[in-house]
C-alpha cells in the first residue's frame, strides 16, 4: 500500500517535468484548448460591428453589421449577421451553423426578394463585404479547425505571449499558415500574421482594447487588419456587447431570419 | 393616374400611426429608371423609344419586446411617363409579427417567397406578380394574410389564410411589354368562383433542413394567380383580352442539395385546374468557382431545365426549355455584380437573353443596367407577341 502511495506521489511529482517534455505540437494544442476552455459557457451574446474600409489612396467605406452568437455545446457556434450598411443591402441576414472540420451550414436572406437561400460555405478565402477580412477570419473559431505548433515565448507591446503557428485543417483556406501571439494572462490573441497559399506574407491582424465581460470572457473593442500585398486596411470596431440575452436556438432558424433586423 | 383617393387616405392614416409611435425606424429607396425599346411597338397606341419612370419604396419598422414583436409598413409607388397603368401604388407590407418560443404569428399584408430555382418560380404562389412593374415576374404585390408558423425539431409548418385576392397587374394600352400590343381589360375581369376576388384561399407549407438537404412541401387551394385570357371587346368596341381567374389546387415540392461548391435544385408542381391536372418542373444546378484567376472574384455557372407537361398548350413559354447563365461577383468594395444568360426553347428557335449588371456608387447609391432580348420567336410561340419588346434599362437608386 505504502509503496503504491509513494508511486502516485512520484508520478504527480514528475507531471510538471512531463509538461515541459511536450512536443511543440502538443504545447500548441494545449494553448488553444486553454483559450477555448476559458471562453466556454458564455451562452450567447450580441454585438454591433462597424467596419472601416480603406484603400491605398485613402478612400473610405463603412459597413455596419449586428452579430448574434449562440454557443452550441459539443459543436461550433451558431451565428446570425444582420447588415445595416451599406444601405442597399440593409436587412440582409446571414445564418451560419459552424462545425469543426465538417463544412459549415449557411443561409442568406435577401430582403428585396424575401428569399432565404442556402449557400455554399466553401468560399472561405473570399473577402467579407469587400473588406480585408476573409469569411474565414469572421467565422467562429473552433479548436479543431487548425493544427498547432508552439514556436516560442515573446513580448508584444509589453504583453507576455506564446507565439504559436496555426495551420488550417479545413478545406479551401486562403492561408498556408498563421503566426499567432496569444497573451499569457488573458489567453486571447494580440496579433495574427497571415501567410498566403504560396507562403508569402499577406496580412497582419492586431487586437486592441480587450475588455472582460461577466468576469470571464474577453472581447477586443478594435481589430485592425492590414494587407501588406495591396496596402488596403480594414478597422473593425465592436460596441454594445451584451452576454446571456433572451436568445435561444429557435432564434437561429431559416424562419427567424425573416424577422431579424 | 390609378392612384385612388382611398389609397391616399390610407397612406396619410398609416403615416400618422408611424409618426406617432416612437423608436421606429425609416429606411428605403427612391429610384429613377430609363427604358429604351429599339424596335417599334406592334400597336400604334404604344410608346416608342424612351420611357422615364420614378419609384419609391420607404420602409417603416418598429420593434418592441426585445424584437419578438414588430410592426412593418412598406408602401410602394411608381410614376411612369407613358403608361398610366404602370403609375401605381401598392402596400407591399403592413404586418404585425409576434414570435414566441415555438410559434410565430404574422397578421397583415405581406410578401414571401418559396422555392430554390432561378429561371422561374413554380412553387412560389402566395403573392400575385406585379407584372406591370417588371416583366421578369420578380416583383410581387402585397397579400393580406393570417400566417401561423409552428417551429418544431422536425421542421417548420406554416399555415396561411388568405382573405382577398389581388389581380395581376398588366401594362396599359399605351405601355410596352404588352403581348402583341393587345390591351388587357382588367375592368371586365372574370372569376370561376362566385365570390370573385373575395374568395378566401388557404395554404400550408412544411420546410426543413436535413444536413445538405433543404426541403419544402406545400399545398395551395384557391384562386389561381395566373389568369387565362378570354378574347372580348371593350366599351369602345376595341379587341381586348379579359383575364379569367379559375380555382386551383396546387401541390409543390422544392429541394436543394448543397455539396460544397455545387448546388442541386429542383422545384415541381402538380396543379389541378378546371379542365384537368398538369405537372411542371424546374431542375438544375449552380456551380461556383471561388477566387478565379487569383483574384477575389467568384464565377458561378447556372443550368436549369424547364418542363411543363401541357406541352405547347401551356400558358407558359417554358414547356421544354433550358436556361444557361453565368454570374460574376467581383467581391469589391462596390459589390459589382453581373448576370448574363439565356433561355432556349428545345423544340424551336425561340430564345430569350438577359444581362443584369449592378454596382454601388459611393455609400448609398446603386446603378443597375439590364438588357432583355427576345430572339427568333416563331409565330406559334407564346412569346411571339414580345418579338419587338427587346429593351435596355438603366436605373439609379438612392438608399436611405
Amino acid at each position: 500500500m505504502k509503496r503504491r502511495v509513494f508511486l502516485v506521489l512520484l508520478l504527480v511529482g514528475i507531471m510538471p517535468v512531463d509538461l515541459f517534455a511536450q512536443t511543440p505540437e502538443e504545447k500548441g494544442l494545449a494553448i488553444a484548448m486553454e483559450t477555448d476552455r476559458r471562453d466556454t459557457g458564455f451562452g450567447n451574446y450580441i454585438a454591433d460591428m462597424t467596419m472601416l474600409l480603406r484603400n491605398r489612396q485613402g478612400d473610405k467605406s463603412i459597413r455596419e453589421v449586428r452579430m448574434k452568437i449562440l454557443e452550441v455545446p459539443g459543436d461550433g457556434d451558431k451565428s446570425m449577421n444582420i447588415f445595416d450598411k451599406p444601405r442597399d443591402v440593409k436587412g440582409t441576414v446571414v445564418l451560419t451553423f459552424s462545425h469543426g472540420l465538417k463544412p459549415d451550414e449557411q443561409w442568406i436572406y435577401l430582403p428585396a426578394l424575401k428569399r432565404v437561400k442556402r449557400i455554399s460555405s466553401s468560399n472561405k478565402s473570399g473577402p467579407f463585404m469587400g473588406s480585408e477580412f476573409a469569411y474565414e477570419d469572421i467565422g467562429s473559431w473552433e479548436v479543431k479547425k487548425y493544427t498547432y505548433r508552439y514556436l516560442r515565448d515573446g513580448v508584444l507591446n509589453g504583453n507576455d505571449c506564446f507565439v504559436v503557428e496555426n495551420t488550417p485543417a479545413y478545406k479551401y483556406s486562403g492561408y498556408s499558415r498563421q503566426t499567432e501571439w496569444v497573451d499569457k494572462t488573458i489567453h486571447q490573441p494580440r496579433q495574427i500574421v497571415f501567410y498566403d497559399r504560396k507562403g508569402a506574407l499577406l496580412k497582419t491582424l492586431t487586437f486592441k482594447g480587450y475588455r472582460q465581460y461577466l468576469g470571464q470572457y474577453w472581447r477586443a473593442d478594435e481589430m485592425l487588419m492590414v494587407n501588406h500585398q495591396t496596402g488596403k486596411s480594414t478597422r473593425l470596431l465592436w460596441k454594445n456587447y451584451r452576454f446571456r440575452t433572451r436568445l435561444r436556438s429557435r432564434d437561429f432558424t431559416r424562419n427567424s431570419m425573416k424577422r431579424m433586423r | 393616374m390609378s392612384l385612388k383617393f382611398n389609397y391616399l387616405f390610407y397612406i396619410s392614416f398609416l403615416l400618422g400611426i408611424c409618426l406617432s409611435v416612437q423608436a421606429g425606424e425609416w429606411s428605403g429607396y427612391i429610384a429613377g429608371e430609363s427604358r429604351y425599346f429599339p424596335e417599334s411597338p406592334l400597336s400604334a397606341n404604344q410608346y416608342d423609344d424612351f420611357n422615364l419612370s420614378l419609384s419609391a419604396q420607404p420602409e417603416y419598422r418598429h420593434e418592441w419586446d426585445d424584437g419578438y414583436q414588430t410592426f412593418t409598413f412598406v408602401p410602394f409607388v411608381r410614376f411612369d411617363q407613358h403608361d398610366s397603368e404602370r403609375s401605381h401604388f401598392d402596400i407591399r407590407e403592413l404586418t404585425w409579427l409576434k414570435a414566441a418560443e415555438d410559434w410565430e404569428l404574422r397578421v397583415g399584408i405581406r410578401k414571401l417567397f418559396w422555392g430554390v430555382t432561378e429561371s422561374q418560380h413554380l412553387v412560389d404562389i402566395i403573392n400575385q406578380t406585379d407584372l406591370v412593374d417588371h416583366s421578369d415576374s420578380e416583383d410581387k404585390l402585397g397579400q393580406p394574410m393570417f400566417n401561423l408558423a409552428l417551429i418544431r425539431d422536425w421542421g417548420t409548418v406554416d399555415f396561411f389564410i388568405l382573405p382577398g385576392f389581388r389581380e395581376r397587374t398588366f401594362p396599359g394600352s399605351e405601355g410596352r411589354l404588352l403581348s402583341g400590343g393587345i390591351p388587357i381589360d382588367s375592368d371586365q375581369t372574370r372569376y370561376e368562383s362566385g365570390a370573385k376576388e373575395k374568395h378566401v384561399d388557404w395554404a400550408v407549407r412544411w420546410e426543413h433542413s436535413l444536413g445538405d438537404w433543404d426541403l419544402g412541401l406545400s399545398h395551395f387551394s384557391g384562386t389561381s394567380r395566373e389568369p387565362r385570357f378570354l378574347p372580348s371587346t371593350d366599351g369602345a368596341g376595341r379587341f381586348v383580352l379579359t383575364p379569367y381567374y379559375e380555382q386551383i389546387n396546387q401541390t409543390g415540392f422544392d429541394l436543394q442539395i448543397t455539396k460544397e461548391d455545387m448546388l442541386w435544385k429542383l422545384e415541381m408542381i402538380s396543379r389541378k385546374v378546371q379542365d384537368g391536372r398538369f405537372t411542371a418542373l424546374t431542375g438544375g444546378l449552380e456551380y461556383s468557382f471561388v477566387g478565379v484567376f487569383e483574384t477575389d472574384a467568384d464565377v458561378g455557372v447556372l443550368a436549369e431545365f424547364l418542363f411543363d407537361d401541357r406541352d405547347d398548350n401551356a400558358a407558359t413559354p417554358f414547356e421544354n426549355d433550358i436556361m444557361l447563365g453565368m454570374r460574376l461577383a467581383l467581391n469589391d468594395v462596390q459589390g459589382s455584380d453581373l448576370l448574363v444568360g439565356g433561355i432556349f426553347d428545345l423544340d424551336s428557335s425561340a430564345s430569350f437573353y438577359f444581362v443584369e449588371a449592378s454596382r454601388r456608387l459611393g455609400e448609398s447609391w446603386k446603378l443597375s443596367l439590364d438588357a432583355y432580348i427576345y430572339a427568333d420567336m416563331p409565330r406559334d410561340d407564346l412569346a411571339y407577341g414580345f418579338r419587338n419588346e427587346d429593351f435596355l434599362q438603366l436605373e439609379l437608386a438612392w438608399f436611405f
